[in-house]
């Protein structure tokens, strides 16, 4: 089959999944729902493969394939087509997104076994991963800004899947206020580049980007900046970025498949496929590396100081990804998607070992409850470890490779580029040491009470469900989370997925060793030809001061944690009181959000009240509405004290009329 | 002398229509008009229009007036009120007098020919009912037939306007009640076509339209 | 006499009609000076129609009358009506058509 068909059927499994599972959800008996949605991401994972082998039999320089399905309007000039582009960078995509999801479908299926949504959760989450394939797949900008807003959407439904909890639904409108100020930012974009190109196909686009904007640079920037918009909403990068923290209301399988391995990577994929325009305006492509590389930081030092499990691995995505767009930002294409294909492991990893860590603790999220759970949850130990290993960059964990890939090419781009390489190490030691935080605070030291009740086989169970972050009461019934909760331990489903991924964490990064096995830069070379950035390779040189550094880092960081988290234990309460004001910014994530509040929500709000009271009511209810008809009432009143009822008086108008009118005739006749 | 003839009659007209606003009495006014008709009869024969001088007396001061005559008779000329409304009277006056003004000023000054001379040459024919007849059958056919036509409906107008109302038998063989008339709440005779004031008796009774 | 002088009867019966439209109170007598109005255009009708000489006048002066004669009958089946419902035969009470 040719890799277009294949792709086709990719984008249909899942589609089909979400309408049968969505309409037909009374007919399904029990749990087969979550069976049937894993078999649909299974059959995407299968035909994605089929894809790529297909592919890979075709010569390097025929590996761009377009095919169109529907022609919605090819008018004035605008050809809004459904295409799809089957090419390695989305064989590649949809290889990541598909075998990902297929995995946390299978967690789910036991996750949310006692959730009284659960046929919803799953018909939400095959409608996600269609809208994401189609982002990938998208050959034009139509697909690609459809696909876009549905996993907006889709996001939206999950984060408020629990709807009656309030800070859930709170959190899903944040996320898509934030993600439509980024579609209007795509739109515009695209409507930038359309202007001058006249084409909203991708490959044409590329091949006529340099004529048509080579007098108009100034437009090319701005349409490249408006792109970024779009994908700084998409990948919660600064500015747009505090959608993401709150997202983590969603339950656990959404945390790890929207926002840790896929839909916060369209972001990094936007930027990749659209590298011959951003190459074209390298303004654009530095302001991309240089917000990047801030938000890395920025993140990396939040994670420092929160304390919600779930918020720090939310905040280790923020600052992985940063490194994503700053590598694919400098041109380090090949190493930025290879550092999205590995984070996808061990991110999603990450998650899942945290959504087990969660039901043992019947629901609560903060590390200030945790402590000792390194006998009674070997298994999801395990995971952290692996996890938090890949994620720190040590060697020979996927992460590593990764990383260092995307660290050398930016230090490759020469100039003030260093600058950001400096910053990027630095970061990644301040990741080893939120991680590592994070594990020693949740599994070693003392056992809390949970832990000793689970390693003598008991599973704790909360009398009454609270919500994590508020403390206010809830019940387990439709809308809020189940009554059961679940851990690895106790799940096989739960645990083949953990296991599959910690696998992938700790392997994948072997396909791209340094000179050693190139297959992704390899493989994706056809997608980026004619790029001097991908073409350029770092000196061997560079590539071992690199590995060496991030070597040294990673463990560094694990050893300061150690010391300051395990060794002497009130290390960081010490910290914290010398350092308090550092420590408040932090722990108000950067006061981001009462920036936004006061510069954005706050003249909102007023605005609105000032429309309502003052404006609607006084002006145009009072004057407008009121004036019109007290004119039109007061000139009805008026002429209606002409018809009096009396007869006499109207034979006088009679009268009258016929004097005047004689009158004129008389004068002027 | 025919215009000792016609000051007589013109003193004649305008007497009589004097009289018609003039008299408290309604009765005194019908036959003021009467006399205004007859004088309106004695020109219209000085204007050799012999028909409708006829018509004039057996129509209107004979058929017409004589209605009046009825009516005035059934409905009674005195009245408690008095016979002038207040506060109009120099209004009316002042129109009244102001179109008099223009119409005469019209009039005496117009240039028309016709209006200056004693008419045109007398033909033998001329307003006779003979030639009346012929002009309403030939050339003023559609006329005299629409005219024919407002006569019957203002016939059937008049029969609908003044009947009674009468509830109907609740045996047959029984003589129809007489309903006293709703009074004052209801006015006109749409009222009475609409099945008002379910509590009245009237609308116990009455179980249809005619 | 010439045709002058018959008008000028003609427009003062009408002008002193149209003051007693304006004057009294009675319908009745309302009616009344109606006719006077009307039998003013019919005496200028059949005047004309003497000085042009043609009997189309006279035609017209006829319809006249009897369109007076059906809106007398009309006009009196009224006031027979307000009669018997023992309404105050009074123009100035008979207000109810108004706006």
């Amino acid at each position: 089959m040719s890799p277009t068909t294949l792709a086709w059927l990719v984008l249909a499994f899942p589609l089909v999944g979400t309408v049968a599972i969505g309409l037909g959800w009374r007919l399904l008996p029990g749990r087969s729902a979550g069976w049937i949605a894993t078999a649909s991401i299974a059959l995407s994972f299968v035909g994605s493969l089929g894809a790529l082998i297909s592919l890979l039999g075709r010569p390097p320089a025929e590996r761009e394939v377009v095919s169109t399905l529907y022609d919605y309007a090819s008018t004035v000039g605008v050809d809004a087509r459904l295409t799809i582009l089957v090419d390695p960078v989305s064989v590649f995509m949809m290889l990541v997104v598909s075998g990902i999801s297929m995995l946390i479908h299978l967690y789910s299926v036991a996750y949310m076994a006692s959730d009284r949504g659960y046929v919803r959760f799953f018909s939400y989450l095959n409608y996600f991963v269609f809208s994401m394939l189609l982002l990938v797949l998208a050959g034009n900008f139509m697909p690609l800004i459809i696909g876009w807003a549905f996993v907006g959407a889709a996001s939206y439904l999950l984060i408020s899947f629990w709807y009656r909890r309030t800070t859930a639904t709170a959190a899903g409108i944040k996320a898509f206020v934030m993600n439509v100020i980024g579609d209007a930012g795509l739109v515009l974009g695209t409507y930038f580049i359309f202007s001058h190109v006249g084409t909203l196909d991708f490959l044409k686009t590329f091949e006529a980007a340099p004529r048509a904007f080579s007098g108009h640079q100034g437009d090319l920037v701005a349409g490249c900046l408006l792109l970024l918009v779009g994908a700084f909403a998409k990948s919660a990068q600064i500015p747009l970025h505090t959608w993401l923290p709150d997202a983590m209301e969603g339950p656990t399988p959404v945390s790890a498949l929207i926002h840790a391995a896929t839909m916060v990577t369209a972001g990094v994929y936007l930027i990749a496929r659209m590298h011959p325009l951003f190459e074209q305006a390298p303004a654009a492509a530095d302001v991309g590396a240089i917000m990047g590389c801030a938000t890395l930081l920025v993140a990396a030092t939040i994670g420092l100081a929160v304390t919600d499990l779930k918020r720090v691995i939310a905040y280790s995505t923020m600052s992985q990804i940063g490194y994503m767009i700053m590598g694919v930002s400098s041109g380090a294409y090949a190493a930025g998607l290879f550092h999205l294909y590995t984070h996808a492991f061990f991110k999603a990893l990450l998650f899942m070992a945290a959504g087990s860590l969660i039901g043992a603790m019947a629901g609560i999220q903060s590390l200030d409850r945790m402590g000792g759970f390194r006998r009674a949850m070997p298994f999801t130990f395990g995971c952290f470890l692996v996890g938090g290993l890949a994620l720190s960059a040590v060697p020979p964990f996927s992460g590593y490779f990764s990383k260092d890939a995307i660290l050398v090419a930016v230090a490759d781009r020469g100039g003030w580029h260093w600058a950001l390489c400096v910053l990027g190490y630095l970061g990644s030691f301040i990741t080893a040491v939120y991680t590592f935080r994070m594990i020693f605070r949740a599994f070693l030291g003392p056992p809390v009470q949970e832990a000793r009740e689970l390693e003598r086989g008991h599973l704790h169970h909360a009398d009454v469900p609270v919500n994590p972050m508020t403390g206010e009461e809830e019940d387990a019934d439709v809308g809020f989370p189940g009554p059961e909760h679940h851990i690895a331990e106790r799940s096989p489903t739960m645990r083949v997925a953990m296991g599959v991924l910690a696998l992938g964490a700790v392997v994948a990064g072997l396909v791209e060793v340094p000179d050693v096995t190139q297959a992704i830069e390899r493989f994706l070379s056809p997608s980026f030809q004619g790029s001097p950035l991908f073409e350029a390779q770092p000196p061997g040189s560079l590539v071992a001061l690199g590995l060496v550094l991030g070597a040294i880092l990673g463990p560094a960081g694990i050893a300061v944690a150690w010391m300051v988290w395990v060794r002497r234990p009130g290390t960081a309460g010490r910290i914290r009181q010398r350092l308090s004001g550092v420590y408040d910014l932090l722990v108000n994530k950067w006061y981001f959000d009462e920036l936004y509040d006061g510069a954005f929500v706050r003249p909102g709000a007023a605005l609105g009240r000032f429309a309502q009271q003052t404006f609607e009511r006084v002006f145009v209810d009072r004057t407008l509405v009121g004036g019109t008809t007290g004119i039109v009432r007061a000139g009805s009143a008026a002429v209606r004290a002409a018809q009096s009822g009396f007869l006499r008086y109207y034979a006088a108008l009679l009268i009258f009329g016929v004097a005047a009118v004689a009158l004129y005739f008389l004068i002027l006749g | 002398m025919a215009e000792v003839l016609f000051f007589i009659a013109g003193t004649g007209a305008i007497a009589g229509a004097i009289g018609v606003i003039a008299f408290r009495n309604a009765f005194y006014s019908v036959l003021s008009l009467v006399f205004h008709l007859l004088s309106l009869a004695a020109l219209f024969l000085l204007l050799r229009a012999q028909f409708v001088a006829a018509a004039q007396v057996v129509v209107y001061a004979g058929a017409v007036m004589v209605l009046y005559v009825f009516v005035v008779a059934y409905v009674g000329g005195e009245s408690s009120l008095p016979p002038v409304g207040a506060g109009l009277v120099p209004l009316a006056s002042v129109f009244a007098a102001a179109l008099a003004v223009e119409l005469l000023i019209a009039l005496l000054g117009s240039g028309l020919a016709v209006v200056g001379s004693t008419g045109a040459a007398f033909e033998r024919t001329f307003g006779t009912p003979a030639q009346i007849g012929e002009l309403f059958l030939t050339k003023f056919l559609l006329a005299f037939e629409v005219a024919s036509y407002l006569l019957l409906v203002a016939a059937v107008g008049a029969v609908i306007l003044a009947r009674r109302r009468r509830g109907l038998p609740e045996e047959p063989g029984e003589p129809p009640r007489h309903v006293p008339s709703p009074g004052l709440a209801l006015v006109g005779t749409m009222a009475e076509t609409v099945h008002a004031l379910p509590s009245s008796e009237r609308a116990r009774t009455h179980q249809g339209g005619w | 006499m010439a045709i002058a002088w018959y008008l000028a009867v003609s427009a003062l019966v009408f002008c002193l009609g149209a003051g007693g439209v304006l004057i009294r109170r009675n319908p009745l007598v309302v009616l009344l000076c109606l006719e006077l109005m009307l039998n003013a255009g019919n005496l200028a009708l059949v005047a004309f129609s003497r000085g042009h000489g043609s009997a189309d006048g006279q035609i017209f002066a006829l319809i006249v009358m009897v369109v007076a004669a059906c809106e007398v009958v009309v006009g009196l089946g009224l006031i027979v009506a307000i009669h018997r419902r023992r309404l105050p035969l009074d123009v100035d009470e008979l207000s109810e058509l108004r706006g």
